[in-house]
């Protein structure tokens, strides 16, 4: 003898009610496990991380710092050459840095002055729509990230960053020119990029990960305090976003919409 | 047979090209590899997971780290024993196996392979 369609119907609702529920608890068990056990490593986390230049407290040597700290940090070389040059923060003129800024009656002391640039990390990165591979993505914590390993070096992504915050490596990092750069790799502790793949700003996501700062922000600070500043800019109590409310800050090119994270304070 | 003499030259030498990678080794067999442990890794006594399971498992750990750590920004991992660790190859691994040349390149060179971690991870400076 079977069973009736009601004790069916029965027995089966029973079993979802008991198969959901244990599926809830698990999850809602086991995330709490993991989290418990990272608990003593310190982590920082943000929705959107972001990055404020005070640009007039920013002088050239405290860019020639940034640079200098980050390109050591990431073991990113010198080859003495433009058209191989790799860069992941460098300087640029105000023209170069804000086009549609300029004026005729443009100040000398604003006209000639250099300005800190890197990646803007972008709530709309142009250069991870492109990508063919997914080697480029957007983070939940707003760094446009970069896998190494998954670069075929198509070189879509620097067509398609209205930046130019993107270098291809043209030559393998390690073979690069021993006499401008006499200690490399500088930094043992990070890899260099390989011969045919793109490189760029990570945001330090190596560091914030251990609970650091980004290696331009910490030499920036040690010579101007408040120069460079990252933050969480979906914090409303994050030093970036006291900064951007008591100041006037710009963006690079925001009329593109590609919604870049890093502001100016002019 | 027309033109025995060389075709029997042209064969011996056919032959000698063929058989030359054999000829060549003869007698040079390489020995079975002999990965060496630093002091440092023998005080520890456990590697991340145990020995046999790192033998054998070790290149799909590192594959699963690589993948975690970058695309998922997952930088920890929890061994069986429950002790944490920073996932990397560079920082982690290559604290206590810095000898390359004596740990890793034992077993690689011998069966021929050569992973391509080390075109961009720095190798650690080694001492010999």
């Amino acid at each position: 003898m079977g069973i009736d369609r009601r004790s069916f119907i029965k027995i089966a609702g029973l079993s979802a009610i008991f198969g959901l529920g244990g599926k809830a608890a698990f999850e809602l068990l086991a995330p709490g496990d993991v989290d418990a056990s990272l608990k003593d490593i310190p982590l920082t986390q943000a929705n959107t991380w972001g990055m404020v230049v005070d640009t007039n407290k920013m002088t050239d040597e405290i860019m020639v710092a940034c640079k200098s700290a980050c390109h050591k940090e990431h073991n990113v070389p010198e080859w003495g050459d433009s058209r191989l040059e790799v860069k992941w923060i460098w300087t640029d003129t105000y023209e170069h840095t804000f086009p549609n800024q300029g004026h005729n009656y443009l100040d000398e002391q604003f006209a000639e002055k250099h300005f800190l640039v890197l990646c803007n990390h972008c709530d709309f990165p142009p250069c991870c729509r492109v990508c063919p591979t997914k080697a480029t993505w957007k983070r939940e914590d707003g760094i446009v990230m970069m896998d190494q390993h998954r670069c075929i070096g198509c070189r879509f992504c620097m067509a398609a960053c209205p930046f130019g915050a993107r270098s291809f490596n043209w030559g393998d990092p390690q073979k690069a020119p021993i006499e401008l750069n006499p200690q490399f790799p500088t930094n043992p502790d990070y890899p260099t990029r390989t011969k045919g793949v793109v490189e760029k700003c990570n945001f330090c996501a190596e560091r914030i990960a251990r609970g650091l700062i980004p290696a331009c922000v910490e030499a920036a600070n040690a010579v101007e305090e408040d120069s460079l500043v990252f933050g969480d800019l979906d914090d409303h109590g994050s030093k970036v976003r006291g900064l951007l409310r008591s100041n006037y800050a710009i963006r690079r090119k925001a009329e593109l919409g590609t919604g870049p994270n890093i502001y100016y304070i002019v | 047979m027309y033109d025995g003499g060389k075709i029997i030259t042209g064969l011996i030498i056919f032959f000698m090209l063929l058989l030359f990678p054999i000829w060549y080794q003869l007698g040079k067999a390489t020995g079975v590899p002999d990965p060496q442990l630093t002091q440092k890794a023998k005080e520890a006594e456990r590697c991340v997971e145990t020995k046999s399971y790192m033998k054998t498992q070790h290149m799909k750990m590192l594959d699963q780290w690589r993948s975690e750590v970058v695309r998922n920004a997952e930088r920890y991992y929890v061994s069986g024993e429950g002790k944490t660790y920073y996932k990397s190859l560079q920082v982690t691994c290559m604290e206590c196996h810095s000898n390359k040349t004596k740990f890793c390149d034992q077993c690689h060179d011998y069966i021929g392979i050569t992973p391509f971690c080390w075109d961009c991870h720095i190798e650690p400076e080694e001492n010999t």
